[in-house]
C-alpha cells in the first residue's frame, strides 16, 4: 500500500476526532430516551450512521411507536446508498471488503474522500478508509462515555439532556441550509410537523414530512 | 417503551441501515441514477431534521408544550448564529434548559 500523504491523514483524523466527539451527545440521548448503556453502545457499533441513530432515539423519546423509529432512521440513511454508489468505482472493493466499506460509508468518509480527488485516486481511497474507521473508533468510545455520564446524572431534564437532543438535530441541520430555498423547505417541514403533531400518532409527523421533500424535489 | 421493543427497534434499524449502505455497492449505478429520486433524496435530511427539532423541542406525545426545552433550543440557535462549534451548541442548550427547569 502506498504511503499515506500527511495532508490526507490530517484531514481524515481531524474530522474523525471532532465528529466522533458528537458521540457523547448520542450516548446521553440514548440513555435519556430509555435505552440501556449496552443498547446505546450497540446502536453506535452496528447502525453507525449518526443522524439515523439520533432519529430513532428521538422518536422513542417522543413516545412514538417502534415502527416510526425504524422508518425515520432508515429514511435518513438512504443517502448512504448514494454515497456508496459514488465510492464503489473509486474503492474497487470486492468480497468481504465490500462489507467493511459499506459499514463505514457515511457523510464524513465520503466527503473527506471526495475532497481528496485533486490529489489522485490513492488519496481518495486513503481518505475514505482512514476517516471511516477513525470516526468509527471515536464515535463508539464517545458513545460509551456519554451513555455512562447520562446514567450517572439521573433525571435527564434536570441536566438539560432533553433539550440537548433537539439542539443536536439543529446542529446537524444548520450546515445543510446553504441557500434560501433549503431554508424555506426546512421551515415548511418544521411547520408541517407542528401542525400534524396533534392529528397524527406520535412519531409519525416526523416521517410524514417526507411529503414536503417530495413536493419540493419533484420539479427542478 | 419496553426493553424488548427497544431491542426490536435496535435490530431492525441496524439491519435496514446496513442493507441501505450495501445496496450502493451491489446495484448497477443506473438504478439509482434517476435525477428526481436524487433530488428528493438530497432533501430528506433537511425535512426530517427540521421535524425532529420540532418534535423534540415542542411536542410531548401528541400535544404541543412550551417548556424549558424551548429555552434550550433558542440558546442553541443563538450559538449557531454566532458560528459556535457543535459541542458549544449542545452544551449551551443543555445548560439553559437545565437552568429554566430548576428555576421552575
Amino acid at each position: 500500500m502506498p504511503r499515506v500523504s500527511r495532508r490526507t491523514l490530517r484531514d481524515a483524523l481531524s474530522v474523525a476526532v471532532t465528529v466522533g466527539a458528537y458521540g457523547v451527545a448520542f450516548g446521553a440521548a440514548g440513555v435519556a430516551a430509555g435505552f440501556s448503556v449496552l443498547q446505546t453502545c450497540l446502536f453506535s457499533l452496528v447502525t453507525f450512521t449518526g443522524a439515523s441513530q439520533f432519529a430513532a432515539v428521538g422518536v422513542v423519546a417522543a413516545g412514538g411507536a417502534g415502527l416510526s423509529a425504524v422508518v425515520a432512521a432508515s429514511l435518513l440513511s438512504t443517502r448512504n446508498a448514494l454515497y456508496a454508489l459514488q465510492m464503489a468505482p473509486q474503492l474497487e472493493v470486492t468480497g468481504w471488503r465490500r462489507i467493511l466499506a459499506a459499514q463505514i460509508t457515511i457523510d464524513e468518509s465520503t466527503n473527506v474522500a471526495l475532497a481528496q480527488a485533486p490529489h489522485g485516486p490513492t488519496a481518495v481511497r486513503h481518505g475514505f478508509w482512514i476517516t471511516g474507521s477513525g470516526v468509527f473508533v471515536f464515535w463508539n468510545i464517545f458513545t460509551l462515555l456519554g451513555a455512562l455520564g447520562a446514567k450517572s446524572l439521573g433525571n435527564p431534564a434536570a441536566w438539560g439532556l432533553d433539550a440537548a437532543v433537539p439542539a443536536a438535530f439543529l446542529g446537524l441541520l444548520w450546515p445543510r441550509l446553504s441557500d434560501a430555498r433549503l431554508r424555506i423547505i426546512a421551515v415548511a417541514a418544521a411547520f408541517f410537523a407542528l401542525v400534524m403533531t396533534p392529528i397524527l400518532p406520535s412519531g409519525t409527523p416526523i416521517i410524514a414530512t417526507v411529503v414536503v421533500a417530495i413536493a419540493a424535489g419533484w420539479r427542478r | 417503551m419496553s426493553s424488548f421493543t427497544i431491542w426490536v427497534v435496535l435490530i431492525a434499524t441496524s439491519t435496514l441501515c446496513f442493507a441501505i449502505k450495501l445496496v450502493g455497492y451491489f446495484v448497477p449505478a443506473r438504478w439509482l441514477a434517476n435525477e428526481r429520486l436524487q433530488r428528493i433524496n438530497s432533501l430528506i435530511p433537511v425535512v426530517l431534521l427540521s421535524a425532529l427539532v420540532v418534535a423534540q423541542a415542542l411536542a410531548v406525545k401528541t400535544h404541543i408544550v412550551l417548556d424549558h426545552r424551548v429555552a434550550g433550543v433558542a440558546a442553541a440557535m443563538a450559538a449557531l448564529v454566532a458560528k459556535a462549534p457543535f459541542p458549544v451548541v449542545v452544551v449551551s442548550a443543555a445548560v439553559t434548559s437545565a437552568l429554566v427547569y430548576r428555576l421552575h
